[in-house]
């Protein structure tokens, strides 16, 4: 059996762990795959997850746990992996993803790969897995069962719904006060209006090469046209130009939309880790050697200023 | 408060890579060193909660002897002291690494508040090493931040999620793990530079177990070096590139 951890907002499916369920299946075809869902709003969550292709849920729910605790989701985890002896855990390659299995590999003393793009299981378990922000790749063995694996984020397709059922069994875990202390306390709102980049299918993107937030009409306005939403590099919003919930990359949100247009963007190595999954990934800079041409299929070298004005128009006559 | 930072010497890396001959790591003989992203803020985070709160702040590294140089570059921008768990360069785990740091805390005889680390570093990216600290010394971790203070004893951090930042509280002692973008990192100055050779650091040479995660080999990826199409050089490309989203289907 292998056991993967969907992730859920308040109720709300993190969309990355379709694709934890999509890698767990795959590792050892024919076995069924279990899903662990933690706190009790995520029990719609649970519930629905028998369509993609799950075989059993087990949903955990404690008193005092009421939001996201990576400790807590990690305890749970734990639990199951001592009561089923499952063959593997699998995360999705997100934040969230990747500290949980952190957390599980402490509490269980096994080790952990990160970001795996390939894995057979085995002793040793061999992986492939990113390193470098993806720069890298990384073959490794995995001493342990069960293999802890997170999966680099867009690197396999999300299981699909299908018709199937899955039984939900809730258990209570022994959560401790430090896993209970840890979760998260409250929220801000980043109160920013637009489509939200993991969901967007375009993503019109600006780099320093922008030059000011006054820069960025153009880009809204192509994203507008498009159906998109905006996003920037690190510089941006260090900088203060736009907000951070825009930000792509390692340490902003990492995207996979149909069409990535990267504008002014020099590439840093992080950047490039939070977009290098895009379907096309089309250039608009200056500088033909910028690193960014690495993962381009389409460029057009020159000044943004000048060509995305022509650039909207040229699209929203295409429209009409 | 008494904290403790932990932090990586890593390669000055481009976009692209060369290997060694026997595909074990980057061919680093033409490149700089520098800390891991994170750890260079979580560094500037250290030194700006004792300049509020008072305290003293060391920082640590597991490497190999050239590491003093990143350990300096933090005490150049006040760091007071220094940790050195030197390595004869082969990589070590993630869980020997954080192994080798619980029993470096324990033994340099402080009752640290606080200790930080980047949530993963540059080049294993192994995003555990803090967290497997954490639950060694029974501290609570908080983790991935991008935002963090310390009021009254109660560690307030945050971090963006969505549209929105979600907000930890944890007592201390804990273990923080942060994200470039928590703060901005200090230019060291000229005095700095020379009172950080003054500065002690304390060394020692762990012995590594066997990796329990054990690197094979390393490849660079294919994505890397695409063929790209140049559809012009001005505005003059802008029907083209218009013809490109028609194909791809997002007109």
């Amino acid at each position: 059996m292998i056991l993967a951890i969907v992730d859920h907002d308040r109720g709300m499916l993190e969309e990355l762990s379709l694709q934890a369920i999509a890698f767990a299946a795959s590792l050892a075809p024919g076995e069924p795959v279990h899903a662990l869902v933690v706190g009790a709003t995520g029990a719609d969550v649970a519930a629905a997850l028998g369509k993609y292709g799950v075989a059993e849920v087990h949903l955990a729910a404690a008193a005092g746990l009421t939001d996201y605790s990576a400790a807590a989701v990690a305890r749970s985890a734990a639990e199951l992996v001592e009561r089923l002896a499952p063959d593997a855990v699998v995360a999705a390659g997100s934040l969230r993803g990747n500290e949980t299995l952190a957390h599980l590999g402490a509490m269980t003393d096994l080790p952990v790969a990160i970001d795996c793009i390939q894995a057979q299981l085995g002793s040793p378990t061999r992986v492939t897995r990113a390193r470098w922000a993806g720069n890298l790749i990384e073959q490794a063995e995995l001493a342990g069962r069960p293999a802890l694996l997170s999966v680099l984020a867009h690197s396999v397709a999300a299981a699909l719904p299908g018709s199937g059922t899955a039984a939900v069994n809730e258990f209570e875990p022994a959560l401790t006060a430090t896993d209970l202390a840890t979760q998260v306390k409250t929220r801000v709102s980043e109160g920013h209006g637009g489509a939200s980049l993991v969901d967007a299918k375009v993503i019109i993107s600006g780099g320093r090469g922008v030059g000011g937030p006054e820069g960025f009409g153009p880009l809204d306005e192509l994203a507008a046209l498009l159906g998109g939403a905006v996003g920037c590099s690190r510089v941006v919003t260090s900088a203060g130009w736009r907000p951070h919930a825009e930000q792509v990359g390692q340490t902003g949100t990492k995207v996979a939309p149909d069409l990535y247009l990267a504008c002014g963007i020099s590439g840093a190595t992080q950047h490039l880790a939070g977009c290098r999954n895009s379907k096309t990934i089309v250039v608009i800079n200056t500088d033909a050697d910028a690193p960014i041409m690495a993962i381009a299929d389409y460029a057009i070298i020159g000044d943004l200023h000048k060509i995305l004005p022509a650039l909207v128009v040229a699209t929203r006559a295409a429209k009409t | 408060m008494e904290i403790l930072v932990c932090i990586k010497r890593v390669p000055l890396s481009g976009a692209r890579f060369t290997l060694t001959a026997d595909e074990q790591d980057i061919d680093t003989s033409r490149l700089g060193f520098t800390v891991s992203p994170h750890e260079e803020c979580a560094v500037e985070v250290a030194v700006k909660l004792v300049e509020e709160h008072g305290g003293s702040t060391t920082v640590l590294s597991l490497g190999t002897a050239d590491a003093e140089e990143q350990l300096r570059d933090a005490m150049a921008v006040g760091i007071d002291a220094g940790i050195l768990l030197e390595t004869d360069g082969t990589e070590w785990d993630a869980q020997a690494t954080a192994a080798a740091i619980v029993d470096a805390v324990r033994a340099s005889g402080k009752s640290y508040d606080l200790l930080l680390f980047g949530n993963e570093s540059a080049d294993a990216s192994g995003n555990q090493v803090g967290i497997r600290v954490a639950h060694a010394l029974e501290w609570p971790a908080v983790t991935g931040l991008k935002g963090l203070r310390v009021a009254d004893g109660v560690l307030h951090g945050e971090r963006p999620a969505g549209a929105d930042r979600e907000v930890f509280e944890v007592g201390l002692p804990a273990v923080a793990t942060v994200r470039d973008g928590v703060a901005i990192p200090r230019y060291p100055s000229v005095p700095g530079r020379i009172r950080a050779k003054k500065k002690p650091v304390d060394r020692s040479n762990p012995s590594r177990p066997a990796p329990r995660l054990a690197k094979v080999k390393v490849s660079v990826p294919e994505s890397i070096g695409k063929q790209t199409k140049i559809l012009g050089n001005g505005p003059e490309a802008a029907e083209d590139l218009v013809e490109v989203f028609r194909a791809i289907g997002v007109i």
